[in-house]
């Protein structure tokens, strides 16, 4: 009994007022014998079925309600940053792949245009309403697994089998796009390597038609369900303002209530053509998030009618000189990737390698934003805010 | 806002430019931590992107740390980046924008530079007991801390 670790409530030393988001636990000696106290600290994970990968999350609790977490992550850290360089900067492209897996497509589109943009050269149009064609289909893909696996950790089996059924479609223009299925290698610096397939267009418009009922049906199953509006309504609240202080981007932020989109704010690709909405939710609740990611696929189903009605023809490929050697300088962008804002910050030195990569995950962001969330709430919740943040762990620890 | 921030520093601001497009700005090390909670309070950057840091060992001051900030109100980026050498420290900004907190343990365990104030600074991809700082140059791409692989995972090399 007395080799059993236990925290101390009250922290050892003053910390500075705003400490609500501090994510550490103090590890002190116990002012309680083990029979007076109901605290317990458990670890959940590394390997967890609910916490999507290799992420270990402390918990500290009293009884089953959650006193504080603390995040241990890094298992699958593989230095990303470093292999960029040393290698050059078409080498590095499908490496980027492996970061977000399951949006592989908006990982690629944010390193592609990086690079254009350092070397002062801009995708053809064409290129452009591909990539947003490719990158809208990755999102609602995305957005898919999300629902399946986030439904499934709650308790609801059946979106699991819905959702993996119709993002098998997507996967199938892929892979006859370019060959891959989910690290897909799509875009080139400086536009597309592939022309598409013949029947490209009337695949993605045979899928258009076919998944909004689809979507209809997911909502079906959840929106309304009384299990599901228990196990998310008023689940992992946060607030506008902790929201912003925490730097969530994406849908999280959203559902907090702040209508920011990178797509609209500083459109990148085609973005500015097309015509969509930016759903945002009131709450700040697991169900606000939902709600916000179902919509999202609906609006991403309207870019891309637009995007292959109004696809230009033309070359696919800029003329990009076959040894890359952009100008001594910084380049700063980002994406709005299914998850939130993905940034890679490139710095050239003039040579065919980059001199620093640093790509801003916006997994690993979301993901410190977990404590607040789940604080107070029970230890069934954290699975549910886990779920709702949509970490990919392949991109918190590059 | 240059302007402002120049009348107020002087040569503390040491350069503001655009490059592509981007606005960036070079300060003193001593001023950043002012003028990091003037740009979050009084010019509405309340939005910290990322916290990074780049190594050049042949300069004297080895490392650039680099703030990039949003405004959501002006929908506008800057970037404020301080050059420091080998050892001194940077003052921290977790009490400015709380997500400043993962991001300053990822420069301390990739670039071993140490943030004054910070809760917790300790390593946060690495494990805790690793030696050396994997991103700065002198780091090889395939050197890994052989005591800890064959302490804690008990084999001869992880390669």
């Amino acid at each position: 009994m007395t080799d059993r670790t236990m925290f101390d409530l009250k922290p050892t030393d003053p910390k500075p007022a705003d400490d609500k988001y501090l994510s550490h636990l103090e590890l002190g000696e116990p002012d309680k014998t083990f029979l007076d106290t109901n605290e317990l600290v458990i670890n959940m994970g590394p390997q967890h079925p609910a916490t999507h990968g290799v992420l270990r999350v402390i918990l500290k609790l009293d009884g089953e309600k959650v006193l504080g977490t603390e995040c241990v992550i890094g298992y699958l850290h593989r230095g990303v940053e470093k292999i960029a360089e040393n290698r050059t900067y078409t080498m590095f492209n499908p490496y980027v792949d492996r970061m977000d897996y399951v949006a592989a497509v908006s990982n690629g589109l944010g390193y592609c245009e990086a690079v254009e943009k350092l070397l002062n050269i801009e995708a053809p149009p064409r290129a452009k309403y591909i990539r947003v064609i490719l990158t809208e289909l990755n999102r609602l893909a995305s957005h898919q697994l999300w629902l399946g696996t986030h439904a499934l950790d709650i308790g609801a089996m059946t979106p699991l089998f819905y959702t993996f059924r119709d993002r098998e479609e997507i996967l199938k223009i892929f892979e006859k796009y370019c060959g891959a299925r989910l690290t897909t290698h799509a875009f080139r610096i400086g536009g597309c390597q592939y022309e598409t397939y013949e029947g490209f267009e009337r695949d993605v418009i045979k899928f258009l038609d076919f998944v909004p009922p689809k979507i209809d049906e997911y909502e079906e199953l959840l929106t309304t369900n009384r299990i599901w509006l228990e196990r998310t309504k008023n689940v992992g609240v946060i607030s506008r303002a902790d929201a912003i202080a925490l730097g969530v981007t994406g849908p999280v932020l959203r559902a907090s209530g702040v209508k920011w989109d990178l797509r609209k704010a500083q459109p990148y690709a085609a973005y500015s053509d097309f015509d969509f909405e930016i759903p945002i939710g009131a709450n700040g609740d697991t169900y606000d998030r939902y709600t916000v990611r179902m919509e999202e696929m609906r609006q991403s189903l309207r870019i891309i009618r637009q995007a292959v009605e109004k696809i230009p023809e033309g070359p696919i490929m800029a003329k990009v000189p076959k040894v890359m050697k952009p100008p001594v300088g910084e380049i700063y962008h980002s994406i709005e990737a299914p998850k939130g804002e993905l940034g890679y910050f490139i710095v050239s030195d003039g040579s065919t390698q980059p001199y620093r990569v640093r790509i801003r995950p916006p997994s690993f962001v979301n993901l410190q934003a977990l404590d607040i969330m789940v604080r107070g709430a029970l230890v069934a919740d954290v699975i549910a805010v886990i779920g709702t943040l949509d970490i990919v762990l392949g991109e918190v620890d590059r | 806002m240059i302007a402002k921030l120049k009348g107020q520093y002087g040569s503390g601001i040491c350069g503001a430019n655009t490059y592509l497009g981007q606005n960036y700005m070079v300060v003193d090390p001593s001023i950043v931590s002012d003028l990091l909670q003037i740009l979050r309070n009084r010019e509405q950057f309340d939005y910290c992107v990322d916290i990074t840091a780049v190594h050049y060992p042949e300069r004297e001051k080895q490392f650039d740390v680099l703030w990039i900030l949003y405004s959501f109100s002006k929908n506008e980026r800057i970037r404020v980046k301080i050059m420091i050498a080998d050892g001194e420290s940077v003052p921290s900004a977790v009490s400015v924008w709380a997500t400043a907190n993962w991001l300053e343990r990822e420069v301390y365990d990739m670039f071993g530079i140490r943030f004054d104030g910070h809760p917790d600074l300790k390593r946060i991809l690495l494990p805790d007991g690793w030696k050396g700082y994997p991103l700065r140059k002198d780091y090889g791409i395939i050197q890994q801390d052989q005591e800890w692989v064959k302490a804690n995972l008990g084999i001869e090399s992880g390669q």
